[in-house]
């Protein structure tokens, strides 16, 4: 009797808990889903309100669907309206960041990665303190070297220019790029590198046929971790260019900032999508290997 | 020479970086360094003149205000990002469905510039056509929101637009510490009866502690940093009311051209820094030894 009575108190605690259970879960979705839409919002305003006409932002909110798709503030962002003077548009400065953005990328990795096998590979006394000499360049808030780099660039002739940015770039991306290949290096095994010592091969020999070949991984963080940062710089492009010079983020700012006409929010929106595109679908596309900069390069503004 | 040259490729393929980081970092630091113990305005000089730029600076109203406008935002960003990350990274962590497309919808916000973001974030603020006219058309007829414009509020709208881009970041580096951690211990934890609040309350937070160091050092570094969304989305105003370290120094140093006082505020944000920098730096390095 009493064995009976417990056998249904136990199937009645499993419901229970089966309930507990679901609710819980429930609970867990609507919480993440909720995160998802605050996220996801302004993405989603951006979108719509670049396809509106300003009478319909006026009319409208934040969040309502436009009456019918209307792109012409894409083309106003991207072409201009073809009045000349005072007419900025992004496509310039689109190509300038590009022009920037390229080059530095392809140095400063490629300084990265041969630093990174010299400090693993090539091991000599006191190389640790070189690495954290360098390691340390990662995590200066860059107006510390405002002041002296405007002066620099004054210097050597390039101030106000793509090559200026370029050198900035290149510069202070090093520490970042040798972060990344010095820590992948490290955890490729020395015997491959003595093997091959033995057989004669030499420094270049070593690295452009035995780790150059394994290194795809780390080239790709690396490269998207320096795209994307370089792409999206702000403070370098706005202190050292202006005008006919600036990279993209600059430029945008400058259109968004500037009063001298209405305000057509349509076209703010239409250019803050386009000058984000490129990081975007980097992201979209290699978002695995995006995050494993982030988390190894955590720490930069 | 030749041969000099075989024994010491090594070094000399280290060369350009070396030379490069300590001109353009170290150099230029000690440079801006000695150009803050001078009276330079539009142009550098030479002369030393001691510590009166410190002293003007920490005399100046807008600096202080940058200074405590720093310290509300870094309280706030820290706080709101590392729960919201911490509590993303747990429900993430329970076997979810297309937890592949929710993490990619949390994190994205880092992949865009702060100019980009921010200039979407003026424009959700905006006091007329933005949340505020949302809500009025929800329903809520005398509902205002003036953030954006109203001087003790600003700071506000900067933390909120942080927090939306940077907590996904600290979810990430919490949802990687978590499956660094070995099932066992929680499947031992759940024999010995606990439930999963209890696994995650007394065994598995307190297990994060070096997610919540890089965490910290992670954020109080972008805070400090603070300038582009700063310039996106209200130039330091209302006023001077949402001045930053960051924009402060370049705004005295560009606009007003007082050269010497932008170092001197350049090197307590350096200061600032490096004291959050260096012992993490320091305990890092002794945990690479230690393994």
């Amino acid at each position: 009797m009493s064995a009976n009575i417990s056998a249904t108190s136990y199937k009645q605690l499993e419901q229970k808990s089966k309930l507990k259970n679901m609710l819980l879960r429930w609970f867990l979705y609507f919480v993440l889903i909720l995160f998802a839409s605050y996220f996801i919002f302004p993405l989603y305003v951006m979108i719509v309100t670049s396809l509106k006409t300003m009478p319909e932002i006026r009319q409208g909110n934040l969040i309502t669907w436009p009456s019918q798709l209307n792109f012409k503030p894409w083309a106003v962002a991207w072409g201009g309206r073809g009045y000349g003077a005072g007419d900025t548009f992004l496509r310039p400065y689109f190509w300038n960041s590009i022009k920037m953005v390229v080059p530095a990328v392809v140095a400063s990795t490629f300084i990265g990665a041969m630093t990174g096998y010299v400090l693993t590979k090539w091991r000599f006394k006191g190389d640790s303190w070189i690495f954290l000499f360098l390691l340390f360049g990662c995590f200066i808030p860059f107006q510390a070297i405002l002041l002296p780099m405007a002066r620099t660039l004054g210097v050597l002739g390039i101030s106000n220019s793509i090559l200026g940015l370029v050198v900035v770039h290149t510069v202070y991306g090093i520490p970042f790029t040798t972060l990344f290949f010095r820590n992948y290096y490290v955890s490729i095994p020395n015997e491959l590198i003595k093997a091959a010592r033995i057989d004669g091969a030499g420094f270049f020999k070593i690295f452009f046929k035995i780790l150059l070949p394994i290194s795809a991984p780390i080239i790709v963080v690396t490269v998207i971790w320096q795209f994307t940062q370089i792409w999206n710089d702000f403070l370098f492009g706005s202190t050292f260019s202006f005008g006919e010079a600036a990279p993209i983020q600059v430029a945008l700012n400058n259109m968004v900032l500037s009063s001298t006409s209405v305000k057509e929010y349509n076209v703010d929106m239409a250019s803050a999508i386009i000058a984000g595109f490129p990081t975007l679908i980097v992201y979209v596309l290699a978002g695995k290997y995006f995050i494993r900069g982030l988390t190894s390069g955590a720490v930069k503004g | 020479m030749f041969k000099w040259l075989e024994k010491n490729l090594p070094k000399v393929v280290l060369a350009p970086a070396v030379g490069l980081i300590s001109w353009f970092v170290y150099g230029f630091i000690l440079w801006t360094l000695y150009i803050s113990f001078t009276n330079s305005k539009i142009l550098p000089k030479y002369e030393l003149w001691g510590f009166g730029q410190y002293t003007k600076l920490w005399a100046s109203r807008k600096w202080l205000i940058a200074v405590d406008n720093l310290l509300i935002f870094t309280a706030l960003f820290l706080i709101f990002c590392i729960v919201i990350g911490i509590i993303l990274a747990i429900f993430l962590d329970q076997k979810i469905r297309a937890e592949g497309v929710l993490r990619t919808i949390y994190l994205y916000p880092m992949a865009l510039s702060f100019i980009v973001t921010g200039t979407a974030w003026k424009w959700i603020l905006n006091p007329t056509l933005g949340l505020q006219k949302l809500f009025i058309d929800m329903g809520f007829e005398n509902f205002t929101f003036d953030w954006l414009v109203n001087r003790e509020m600003a700071i506000y709208t900067i933390v909120i637009a942080g927090v939306w881009q940077s907590a996904g970041f600290i979810m990430a580096l919490f949802l990687a510490g978590l499956r660094s951690i070995e099932d066992e211990i929680v499947k031992a934890a759940k024999i010995d009866g606990a439930n999963l609040f209890t696994v995650y309350w007394k065994i598995l937070i307190p297990m994060m502690r070096p997610v919540f160091f890089t965490s910290f050092v992670v954020l109080v570094h972008i805070s400090i940093k603070s300038y582009d969304l700063i310039v996106a989305l209200t130039q330091g105003g209302p006023g001077i009311s949402t001045t930053m370290p960051a924009l402060y120094m370049t705004q005295t140093a560009f606009h007003k051209s007082q050269v010497g006082l932008s170092a001197a505020s350049a090197m307590m944000m350096f200061m600032a820094v490096a004291a959050v920098i260096i012992p993490y730096l320091y305990s890092e390095l002794r945990r690479e030894n230690v393994s």
